[in-house]
């Protein structure tokens, strides 16, 4: 049996149904799990997808964070189980403290959507590990508030443990400090990413294929536990 | 009825592009006196019964828990009188 692979639909998110096509197309099984409910349906991992949950309103990822099924999944998620936010999703493990820092509004005001070259800097997260070291990538990137931030010792502290996922590179898009476009927890399993990977995983749609390679990273990793 | 008022700006030392922008939009008006702006919100609370230290307590609790990410926010908490 393939592993089940949720993907959380709040009011407002867009990239669910993208996200559970790289589930499928990675060759695990895409489960729809409701913000409503605390119900996991007994899936192995979860993704948080892109999107506008609750319009952004107070801030992105806020008023998300404390609907029911992040009750549940944050304690799946200290419990071991992975956990992807991609983007707006990145911002609401954010804001549920499960990964540190935050994301701001881009420094330069303008919403941005374009394709964007990343280097993988870590290839021991649930989601990374399939990628070689250093290798550069090209996927789609598209938000408004993907600035992360957090005080210097925390940046110290992402760097210096090898948490720091993927880094722009060929120009920040947003402000990012230290060009950081996505962090992983200390345990490795809850990663957040402000680009799109499940925008980039079936020839014909998007610039690359690169994407497919975290979602395949995690199956890799429930089969093989 | 009693009016509680939070404030919530961000940080100082983070960039707020926000207020940079409507900076140079008074600048451009006119307003050259104006040095800086920076852009926060302000969430006004009825009170249902007293607005005694618990009250204010747990107002300043759901300020920290969901008013603000003091991550990159601060906030204040303050009685406006009726």
């Amino acid at each position: 049996m393939s592993p089940r692979v949720g993907v959380v639909t709040f009011p407002g998110s867009l990239d669910d149904r993208d996200a559970q096509r790289a589930i499928r197309l990675a060759g695990a099984e895409p489960v729809a799990l409701w913000h409503g409910t605390t119900d996991l349906s007994k899936v192995d991992a979860v993704v948080l997808p892109g999107g506008f949950s609750y319009g952004d309103y107070l801030r992105a990822g806020a008023i998300a964070r404390f609907s029911p099924i992040m009750t549940s999944i944050i304690d799946a998620a200290n419990d071991g189980m992975p956990v992807f936010g991609i983007c707006n999703g990145f911002q609401v493990l954010c804001e549920s403290h499960l990964l540190p820092g935050a994301l701001t509004r881009n420094d330069h005001l303008h919403f941005i959507c374009r394709d964007q070259k990343l280097r993988i800097e870590n290839t021991t997260s649930a989601f990374t590990s399939g990628f070689a070291a250093n290798q550069e990538i090209v996927i789609p990137l598209k938000n408004g508030e993907g600035s992360y931030i957090a005080d210097e010792r925390t940046l110290d502290e992402l760097e210096a443990t090898g948490r720091i996922i993927a880094r722009y590179i060929d120009g920040n898009p947003n402000g990012s400090r230290r060009d950081i476009a996505g962090i992983t927890n200390e345990a490795g399993n809850v990663v957040g990413l402000m680009p799109h990977p499940e925008h980039a995983v079936e020839a014909g749609f998007g610039p690359s294929l690169d994407g497919l390679t975290f979602f395949t990273s995690v199956l890799s990793r429930l089969v093989n536990t | 009825m009693a009016r509680v008022v939070v404030d919530v700006m961000l940080k100082s030392e983070i960039l707020d592009p926000q207020g940079k922008a409507v900076e140079r939009a008074a600048d451009r008006l006119g307003y050259s006196t104006i040095a800086s702006v920076r852009q926060g919100k302000r969430f006004e609370l009825q009170v249902d019964g007293p607005v005694d230290d618990a009250a204010l307590a747990s107002i300043h609790e759901l300020a920290e828990s969901l008013l603000a990410n003091t991550v990159i926010e601060d906030f204040t908490v303050r009685v406006e009188d009726n």
